[in-house]
């Protein structure tokens, strides 16, 4: 499968706060509400701009800080194609798989703005279509991929009766 | 071949002995949520199809992000919050009944235990030798049905900890200095296990607060032996019984060590907007402080009143400056109204919170200004954490907070201590 889409150039450290702010907390039972406002504290115009397939690209430690879901949450439902990182942090990589959210590790320093990418999750690579680069992407561990492919941990469990992962 | 603190417990959990980087499905314990991440669990729990809690004495709903709430929407994902507590039998933990964190180590959390919070502070149980770690909404739902998760072993980094601390520096200041030094994500997926004379020589409170922050070098978890500290703070609170012994083996296998002088640290601060942008206390002389936040999971707990008490007691707080202070539960508070610090905080021109999180989250209570800077004792500085993108938040010790709240700029309560 492969996934096309704009890059959204982000920074290291975006932390859970900027993608889902705690100002915003009584969104959190609107989640259609709360994905308009999605990485607004990193980039007030970013809901606005993308389009649906579009990436979010970024550098290290990628979600840090608070294990709020809804920030997985807002950027799929927000129609993020794909996260792609250098990075995550431990909670929200755990989260995003949960959900359904496709994650991507990898070396995004060559990609800019508005970049064109294509991701091929088959063959590992990103491919900076505005760049004619190539980049590869350091694999999912399988454990993620199983639940990724099963549409993440609550359809897992509701398939096997129980976790399936070891 | 010997096993870490984090390595045994999992191991005990899994019925087989385990090592660091290893798939496991490992039996919980305990299971807690908040009103924050509560009401998605709940959302989440009911598409398992379950029709029982695993364990529903043991799964704990505190509601504590936005206590008492300020909005109708949050006052509605409170009683989402109560009607599941009615309807299965979980356990409830009310506006007013204090911080998760404060509440699970006060009543909930034992030795050798394995806790899962949908709270990324959740590792602040790891003080009291149970292996204590933060996840989403839908991990904690699936933990909640089934009574178990699954978890890869996490490699262990020892912090090693020798020598006793400067007057008016304190353990805040070591583990602010630990996350300067290896930065935001340094422990990523990795345990932390501290050990050392220092730490054996501290007490509960200031493990906790060591425990508490281990999320911010982005580790699972951070651990500590059990000793004779554990069993009193149990004891106290009812639970001596719960006493086990938790230490590591002598040939346990460490990924790395990390060695700190505690005669070296100095007061130490993280600046706007990582925990890991840390400078000392010398360096941030000329920063005025608009509001001062002494109270949460880090640092709310009665020694940390104790001591900014005895820094205020008799003084003024700066007239450019406003000092909010919030017990971390109504344990604490209940005990310093009866030492009298709530006097002391009251005479010296503090606003009394109640016990919960709303100022360190940004959700009411202490949202800054545009432009303003907040010294606060939480555990997180990012941008917009209280309330304002426009803010600035600064962390420190209750120490540094207290005496900045006199002078209305950072400074270094070794001056008065």
């Amino acid at each position: 499968m492969i996934k096309k889409g704009k890059a959204f150039k982000f920074g290291d450290d975006i932390s859970t706060d900027h993608i889902a702010p705690g100002r915003l907390f009584h969104l959190r039972s609107d989640l259609p509400e709360f994905a308009k406002h999605v990485l607004e504290d990193a980039d007030p115009d970013f809901a606005s701009k993308m389009q649906k397939g579009d990436f979010v690209v970024a550098g290290n430690n990628f979600g840090l800080g608070s294990s709020r879901e809804h920030a997985p949450q807002i950027i799929k439902i927000a129609g993020v194609g794909a996260v792609i990182a250098k990075s995550f942090a431990r909670i929200f990589y755990r989260n995003a798989i949960n959900i359904g959210l496709l994650l991507i590790e990898c070396n995004t320093d060559g990609i800019d703005a508005d970049d064109e990418l294509e991701i091929d999750i088959k063959q590992g690579f990103v491919h900076n279509v505005t760049k004619s680069t190539k980049i590869e992407i350091t694999p999912l561990p399988d454990v993620m991929i199983k639940l990724l492919n099963e549409g993440g941990l609550i359809e897992h469990i509701k398939k096997h009766g129980d976790f399936d992962l070891v | 071949m010997g096993q870490t603190i984090a390595e045994k417990i999992i191991s005990e959990h899994t019925g087989r002995d385990v090592k660091a980087g290893e798939l496991v499905i490992a039996k919980v314990d305990v299971a807690a949520v908040q009103d924050g991440t509560g009401p998605l669990t709940v959302q989440e729990f009911k598409k398992l199809g379950k029709e029982k809690l695993a364990n529903p004495k043991r799964t704990i709903l505190f509601i504590d992000h936005a206590a008492p709430s300020p909005r109708k929407e949050l006052s509605n994902s409170h009683m989402v919050l109560r009607e599941f507590s009615k309807e299965y039998g979980a356990v409830i933990s009310d506006v007013g009944e204090g911080v998760c964190h404060q509440r699970l180590i006060e009543t909930y959390v034992n030795p050798g235990e394995i806790l899962v919070g949908a709270d990324s502070h959740t590792c602040t149980s790891g003080a009291l030798g149970a292996f204590a770690t933060g996840m989403g909404s839908t991990d904690i739902a699936v933990a909640m049905g089934l009574g178990k998760t699954w978890l890869k072993v996490p490699p262990t980094f020892k912090i090693e900890v020798e020598g006793d601390f400067q007057k008016g520096v304190s353990p805040k200041d070591l583990i602010l200095h630990l996350i300067g030094l290896i930065g935001a994500d340094g422990a990523t997926y990795r345990a932390l296990e501290f050990t050392g004379s220092t730490i054996k020589n501290m007490e509960m409170a200031d493990r906790f607060t060591l425990a508490n922050m281990a999320v911010e070098a982005g580790a699972k978890a951070g651990l500590f032996v059990t000793d004779e500290k554990t069993k009193a703070y149990l004891k106290e609170r009812g639970r001596e019984d719960k006493f086990r012994k938790i230490e590591p083996d002598s040939d346990a296998i460490y990924e790395r060590v990390i060695k700190i002088n505690a005669n070296e640290l100095i007061p130490t601060v993280s600046c706007p907007h990582t925990v890991d942008n840390t400078k000392t206390v010398d360096k941030l002389k000329d920063i005025k402080v608009d509001q001062v936040f002494i109270g949460t999971c880090t640092n709310g707990r009665i020694e940390d009143l104790r001591i900014a008490a005895k820094i205020l007691a008799g003084k003024h707080v700066h007239p450019n400056t406003r000092l909010l202070v919030s017990p971390a539960s109504r344990d604490v508070l209940k005990q310093a109204l009866t030492e009298g610090l709530i006097g002391i905080f009251v005479e010296s021109g503090a606003a009394l919170v109640t016990s919960g999180c709303g100022p360190c989250v940004g959700v009411h209570g202490g949202i800054l200004g545009d432009g303003e800077v907040c010294l606060a004792t939480q555990n997180r500085n990012f941008q917009g954490r209280m309330g304002n993108t426009k803010g600035f938040i600064y962390l420190s010790s209750p120490e540094v907070a207290a005496y900045s709240a006199i002078k209305g700029h950072i400074a270094d309560p070794r001056e008065v201590l």
